[in-house]
């Protein structure tokens, strides 16, 4: 009985650490996704010539909070400056056009 | 997410709003290069929007749009916050470089009084020439390291230059070649282009707001906007140059700047002083 509760107490905290690695490595894998797609977002903007600040600062808190192990925040950081970096593109390709409805005639 | 990250979304989410729904669709635009007309429509624009102020006093800026601030002006003029810039210019303006040259070499005129004719289009180098560009193209003729574009010593040399010419219209030409239209049309497109995270263009502070307030500050109209640069503004506690206004314009709508001197920042001060042609120079100016 008491070898089985021995047993038991060491698969589930093998099952623990396999589970809670398992996370720490999707976190970590899925802040560096978020980072590369924002990266290539914010490129795109650039090349566009309006990158916008914002960008830039959420990038930088991103990078800040994955050094710091804190990769939950990171990615989420990641994702908001992937958004920004989008709206930023959005805005050059509507302005290509839209600009002319403010020119005076 | 915290406060400012919920701020920064809801600004997105407002900006893609406006982008997405904004108004009528677009107008049709006009496909022909007309700067003439340009020019006159944009003067049109503001003495009909300002019926009292004359078109010599929009180069004053946010002092041609408010009485109380006109005054204060009048009185600051007394002891204008530029001079030690302005004695510093004069004093670098005859200084020769290592090689025995000046500026005044580089110039027409010899530097003196030829303000209101920058920017040019070069057609040699197919590209617009600010003064601020022009001066640093000195230096570096004459074997000296360029300055930085957006302070301290380039605004001095360009308050010199402006205080020689004060009073002189503005006198932008557009010469008879495609690209010289083609950099003012650029011009003109980026003055309009919404930018950054607060989707502002230049037009929207200074041509639909002009004499209203953002802040403390009272939005300086687009006409005659570069006729008093350099300027020393007290928010800077320091001179600034063009380069310094376009730049530092940029990041406050939130967008990165782009480098001074970038062809984006030439062909917009080609366009903005193109528009404002016969309108006097009034640098160096001061602004609050």
């Amino acid at each position: 009985m008491r070898i089985d509760m021995l047993k038991s107490a060491l698969v589930l905290a093998l099952l623990a650490a396999a589970t809670t690695s398992a996370l720490a490595a999707g976190s970590e894998a899925d802040f560096k996704a978020a980072y590369a797609a924002a990266e290539a977002a914010n490129k795109e903007a650039g090349t566009m010539r309006n990158q916008w600040t914002t960008t830039a600062a959420k990038l930088a808190s991103a990078k800040k909070e994955a050094a710091a192990g804190d990769f939950d925040k990171a990615t989420a950081s990641a994702k908001e400056a992937e958004a920004l970096a989008k709206a930023s593109i959005f805005q050059t390709t509507s302005e290509k056009t839209r600009w002319k409805e403010m020119e005076i005639r | 997410m915290n406060v400012r990250s919920a701020i920064h979304f809801a600004a997105t989410a407002l900006a893609f709003t406006v982008l997405t729904f904004a108004g009528a669709p677009p107008a049709a635009a006009a496909d022909t290069v007309d700067p003439v007309a340009d020019a006159r429509a944009f003067k049109k624009y503001f003495t009909d929007k300002f019926p009292k102020v004359k078109l010599e006093d929009f180069v004053n800026g946010p002092y041609s749009m408010d009485a109380g601030l006109h005054k204060q002006w009048e009185e600051k003029e007394q002891f204008p916050p530029y001079e030690f810039a302005l004695e510093k210019g004069k004093e670098m303006f005859s200084k020769p470089f290592k090689n025995g040259k000046t500026y005044g070499d580089c110039f027409p005129n010899k530097g003196i009084g030829i303000r209101q004719n920058y920017p040019y289009f070069d057609e040699k180098d197919g590209k617009v020439v600010t003064l601020e560009l022009a001066l640093n193209r000195c230096r570096e003729t004459n074997g000296e390291p360029p300055f930085d574009y957006k302070k301290d010593d380039m605004a001095a040399l360009t308050a010199y230059m402006a205080f020689t010419s004060r009073g002189k219209a503005m006198n932008i030409k557009i010469p008879n070649d495609p690209r010289a239209l083609q950099a003012y049309q650029k011009g003109k497109e980026y003055f309009y282009t919404r930018r950054g995270q607060l989707n502002f263009s230049c037009a929207t502070c200074h041509v639909q707001s002009p004499g209203e307030r953002i802040r403390a500050e009272v939005l300086a109209p687009a006409l005659g906007i570069l006729n008093a640069m350099p300027i020393y503004r007290s928010q800077w506690s320091g001179m600034g140059t063009i380069s310094r206004r376009f730049t530092s314009c940029n990041s406050q709508v939130r967008g990165v700047p782009l480098k001074p001197q970038d062809d984006e920042y030439r062909n917009l001060e080609y366009y903005l002083s193109y528009v404002s042609n016969g309108l006097p120079i009034s640098g160096p100016g001061a602004r609050p």
